[in-house]
């Protein structure tokens, strides 16, 4: 198991076949209070760096890219009801989907644990 | 002698929440329930007579139950709204100085002459021939608009300013469509610090939006403009003066490449209050700006609207104007509200129905022509030199992100100036309003981290600017030195304390709701 | 100048301080061959006795609706308004205040939008109401706008009762914004087959009631027809008085609500300002445009009123927003909040039975008129009647008799060739008299 992270601050979990996505700790503390968020269909593909999930807190609204390429096969869906659970554990319960990856070779264009300490210091 | 027996005047140590009242009433500041609490189905305060009986010709599609509203009587109609209206902050409070919104004094000569029953109690639809002053006056605001701006054409419909950016836009796309380049001219060039309505209104009507990065002095430079020009462009948002309250240096350059382009501009007037008298937009080379007569010409926000926001337009915009225009024909000046009556003119449609915000129309040129072209020029001068006051009295202990500039109507500053002191720009909004303020615009523009943006405009003494620059100051100072208590949970004072915005998001409540009837049996 | 406070010294004394030697330094990133050189080319300025003599001149000019017998409507309603309401809304702290981004010194501003929003969703018949948008025209073309965004279909199909010029701002609009628009013909007797319009594209129907004609329609087969195939339906009016006695659009299965609310509070003003209904299904919710204020509790734990859900507003969302819209129609609002607040239930439900009852008063004796005849069956408080010649004739004639006699289609709509037919309005503040002038000056025109 692997976890990857982006220039816009998702991370990319990987388990076999399947990346768990979802918005950093950092990205959740920057963006304050959550309070809603919109996930795509199961089933959906994006090519990466498409506009798949939006996340909204009180004064601000971000879309979250895919991060690689991939077709969602499952999504986060009590974050309808508890959008807190990003601010509390993003990295965690707070994971927004799950994409089955297209083409493993995308992730090499990703930051690891060490670059994105950097990358947000 | 009075007062001679030692009463303290001093209120002592303890705070006011140490004195809980039983009603909760603060004094003068008084609780007040919701209507639907308050109201009962049965209680009205208008008096009616019932109708003779009539059979009802309704086609069998009455109302079944009840409706669920409530009234009251008038006595108790006028103290819940009066009551309510002590909880608001407006301009005849005090200094207002939300930057961008023009908080200016509202004359109410404005709304004497609004009200006479020959401008208020008009129907739009009645015989032009009875409304033909109507039609006098919305065609002499028109001119007073064209002078001032230096252009040759105005639709005055637009109900806002937003709606005046759509309404210009559109003519902007008619324009460009009627010279075939509708498929391939999709563009618009939006500056990073413009307001949000810029890019929503392109996006609106299917152009895609290009943001010009702002440069280092919090202006547009013709550079960038023309780096991002080519055939797909149909048109750059301008604000000018822009949000950051500087003049836009190089506007006549970068309406020349925009014209040469072959593209249209676009100019968001929500600042031209300060160069009213000063400089003309139609000699910078614009197509089209919207005006919002409720910042520079004076006519009530009221709580967030009605304004009204007419559009001047270039020469090469005016054949596309939408309906309705007025015409002169001989003595008779004629309402033209369809495209069959247009002549040559192509208008590009209808924004709204009717003809506008007459009402506000009515207000402004009772500002106008109170002001005159004098006191128009007057009220620009005080309202950059008043900006510039405050600048000049804060500039010692506050940030100012673009000093190469002098400021226009409003000064802006960043938070660059709170760093490590705890306190952020929305706790400084906060406090201000414990010192009797109504915050200055905070947040906006986006390109200055935790943004102030402070307008007075020309409606405040010296000495009404000296007390807010002293206050400022103080907390300034106060917020340096470490007292963060007096931020962090600020309003103290105010009718309510901060509200928790995150409940209100994650779980709305947006109606008054019956409460659940008391535990049924199962 | 009355309302400049500085005086010449303070300018001074400022400019020093400022540390500049005249005002045109600061305005030096103005290029100096555009900077005016003295005043602009209009009057200088006046007291406020000479300002009143000029407007005053302006005004009298026209002809108000209360002085005259008056019967037009078509979008724009002419009822009394309570002397209250207006005292109330000028208040310096309603009038003078903004857009309530400060809740906490806004409460005022915020819980009359939360009792508003109230009485809308009541009135409609649906779960939301937002805190208002312009007016009725431009809140019916946001309404099309959403149902694209919620359906993700382009195409609208308007009823040929639809108010021509709020069915011109619904094609305006779309037309700008490459969408499809499908209008069906005018049918004074409101007798059209909507549902036989609607396909796969359709993403919604747009349907008046009481129609432009007048004329009572029940929605209920058009939700049916709209529901089986995905498309919402849109019901739009122009006269909210008539809410206190027809069915409600909800009730009869519309998905967005939306209607011009000028008759409650607001006044005729020459077209505006006037104010926007737009309610709603809940789940359509965060498509909604427009200011929304919800509740929730301060600091310490008091009720409290905020503007919510604001991510779907163009200050935060830009070109993503759901609209494009910034300033509403908040005085207006309160204008209206007040009224309906003074009329209640009672009220309104009493202020709709005169009017219709007037309204039907006033057919019959309209259609004892020689040559005229009433077209429309079930009616509010207003209807349409056909004349001999042309419609605009006979309204200027009865202009000329001091009679303001309603709106002739064609001035709506000049190409519908439809130039035989008047749209009379009857409401409450019409007396007997102002009927038996209307029919004698009728009797002698036609």
């Amino acid at each position: 198991m692997t976890t990857y992270f982006t220039k816009d601050h998702e991370y990319v979990r990987v388990e076999g076949d399947v990346a768990t996505v979802g918005i950093t700790d950092y990205a959740q503390s920057q963006l304050g209070d959550v309070v809603f968020v919109e996930l795509p269909g199961v089933g959906k593909s994006y090519k990466q760096g498409a506009e798949a999930a939006v996340v909204e807190s009180v004064k601000a609204a971000s879309d979250v890219y895919a991060p690689i390429s991939g077709e969602v096969v499952e999504v986060n869906a009590a974050l309808a009801d508890t959008p807190a659970m990003i601010n509390e554990d993003a990295e965690g319960k707070g994971w927004f989907m799950k994409i089955k990856i297209a083409d493993k070779g995308e992730l090499a264009g990703l930051m690891d644990a060490a670059a994105y300490k950097a990358h947000t210091a | 002698m009075l007062n001679n027996q030692g009463r303290p005047t001093a209120a002592g140590e303890a705070t006011a929440s140490a004195h809980p009242t039983f009603t909760g009433n603060k004094a003068l500041q008084v609780e007040e329930a919701l209507l639907f609490e308050i109201g009962r189905a049965e209680v009205t305060g208008v008096d009616l007579d019932e109708p003779e009986a009539v059979k009802s010709r309704l086609g069998g599609l009455e109302r079944k139950g009840a409706i669920g509203l409530v009234g009251l009587s008038e006595p108790e109609t006028m103290r819940h709204f009066v009551r309510l209206s002590q909880k608001n902050y407006g301009i005849d409070t005090g200094l207002f100085p939300l930057g961008s919104c023009t908080m200016k004094h509202n004359p109410r000569l404005n709304e004497k002459m609004a009200r006479l029953p020959g401008f208020g109690d008009i129907h739009p639809l009645q015989p032009q021939s009875t409304v033909q002053g109507g039609l006098e006056l919305i065609s002499e605001l028109a001119r007073y608009l064209m002078v001032l701006t230096g252009t040759s054409a105005v639709t005055m419909s637009p109900k806002a300013g937003a709606h005046g950016e759509l309404a210009g836009m559109m003519a902007i796309k008619a324009a460009i469509e009627a010279k075939g380049e509708g498929a391939k001219r999709n563009v618009v060039l939006v500056p990073e610090s413009a307001h949000g309505t810029n890019p929503a209104t392109a996006a609106l009507i299917g152009f895609v939006v290009k943001s010009v990065p702002a440069r280092d002095d919090g202006t547009v430079h013709v550079e960038d403009v023309k780096a991002l020009l080519g055939p797909d462009v149909a048109a750059i948002m301008l604000t000018n003066p822009n949000t950051c309250g500087i003049f836009e240096p190089q506007v006549v350059e970068i309406a020349k490449a925009m014209h040469d382009a072959g593209a249209y501009f676009y100019c968001d007037g929500a600042n031209f209050n300060a160069i009213v008298g000063k400089a003309k937009p139609g000699d910078l080379g614009i197509d089209a700006m919207h005006i919002n007569l409720h910042k520079t010409f004076s006519t009530p926000h009221g709580g967030g609207g009605p304004g009204a926001g007419p559009v001047v337009l270039s020469e090469r915009l005016a054949p596309f104007a939408p309906l309705p225009f007025i015409r002169k024909e001989g003595e008779k000046l004629v309402m033209v509200e369809d495209a069959s009556d247009a002549g040559s003119a192509q208008p590009f449609g209808r924004v709204t129905a009717f003809h506008g915000q007459m009402g506000m129309f009515t207000r402004a040129l009772a500002y106008m022509l109170s002001h005159g072209a004098d006191g128009m020029k007057q009220a620009s001068e005080d309202a950059v030199l008043s900006a510039n006051y405050i600048r000049a009295g804060l500039s010692d202990l506050m940030s100012i992100p673009f000093p190469d500039h002098p400021s226009m109507h409003e000064a802006l500053f960043d938070d660059e100036w709170l760093k490590d002191t705890g306190v952020t720009t929305l706790d400084f909004a906060k406090a201000m309003i414990d010192e009797g303020y109504h915050p200055m615009t905070m947040y906006f523009p986006l390109v200055v981290h935790g943004a102030m943006l402070i307008e007075p405009t020309e409606s405040e003494s010296r000495a009404s600017l000296d007390l807010f620059i002293m206050a400022l100051r103080d907390l300034a100072m106060a917020a340096k030195k470490g007292d963060t208590a007096r931020f962090s949970g600020a309003p103290y004072h105010a009718p309510r304390r901060r509200l928790d915005e995150t409940r209100a998001a994650r779980t709305p409540i947006l109606k008054w709701t019956p409460p659940a009837p008391a535990q049924a049996a199962e | 100048m009355r309302y400049l406070p500085l005086t010449d010294q303070d300018r001074k004394a400022m400019l020093a301080k400022v540390g500049v030697a005249d005002i045109d330094a600061l305005f030096a990133d103005i290029p100096a061959d555009k900077r005016l050189k003295g005043l602009v080319d209009l009057p200088r300025h006046k007291g406020e006795a000479e300002v009143e003599r000029i407007l005053g001149r302006m005004a009298a000019k026209n002809v108000p609706a209360s002085s005259v017998p008056f019967f037009v409507g078509a979008g724009a309603y002419k009822h009394h308004v309570p002397a209250t309401v207006d005292h109330l809304i000028q208040r310096s702290e309603f009038l003078t205040s903004y857009t309530p981004y400060q809740p906490e010194i806004a409460q005022g501003t915020l819980q009359y939008l939360f009792e508003f929003q109230t009485q809308v969703s009541l009135l409609t018949g649906m779960e939301v109401a937002n805190a208002s948008l312009y007016d009725g025209s431009t809140g019916t073309g946001e309404a099309v706008l959403m149902a694209h965004r919620v359906t993700r279909r382009n195409k609208a199909v308007l009823s040929g009762g639809l108010h021509p010029q709020y069915a011109e701002v619904v094609k305006t609009l779309s037309h700008m914004a490459s969408d499809t628009v499908v209008s069906a013909p005018a049918k004074p007797l409101g007798d059209e087959d909507l549902a036989a319009l609607i396909d796969d594209q359709t993403s919604c129907v747009v349907v008046q009631n009481p129609d432009v004609f007048g004329n009572v329609r029940d929605l209920r087969p058009l939700a049916k027809a709209c529901e089986a195939k995905g498309a919402l339906l849109i019901a739009v009016f122009t006269e909210v008085v008539s809410l206190g006695l027809l069915e409600s659009p909800g009730a009869m299965g519309a998905d967005i609500v939306v209607g011009e609310g000028q008759s409650v509070g607001v006044g005729l003003n020459f077209g505006g300002p006037y104010v926007g209904l737009f309610a709603a299904k809940s789940k359509y919710l965060r498509q909604m445009p427009g200011r929304l204020c919800g509740e929730t509790v301060d600091a310490e734990g008091k009720r409290g009123f905020v503007l919510t859900l604001s991510t779907r507003e163009q200050h935060i969302r830009r070109d993503k927003a759901t609209s494009n819209i910034c300033t509403n129609s908040g005085l207006c609002v309160l204008a209206f909040t007040i009224h309906m607040t003074l009329l209640g239930e009672a009220g309104l439900t009493r202020l709709a039975r005169i009017n219709h009852a007037n309204a039907v008063k006033l057919a019959d004796m309209l259609a004892g008129v020689k040559g005229v005849e009433v077209l429309t069956k079930s009616f509010f408080n207003e209807f349409t009647i056909r004349v001999p010649g042309k419609a605009a004739d006979v309204i200027e004639k009865l202009a000329a008799k001091g009679v303001l006699g309603g709106v002739p289609y064609s001035r709506l709509a000049p190409k519908a060739g439809l130039d035989d037919l008047i749209l009379v309005a009857n409401t409450e503040v019409n007396t007997d008299e102002d009927r038996a002038a209307f029919v004698a000056a009728l009797k002698e025109v036609v």
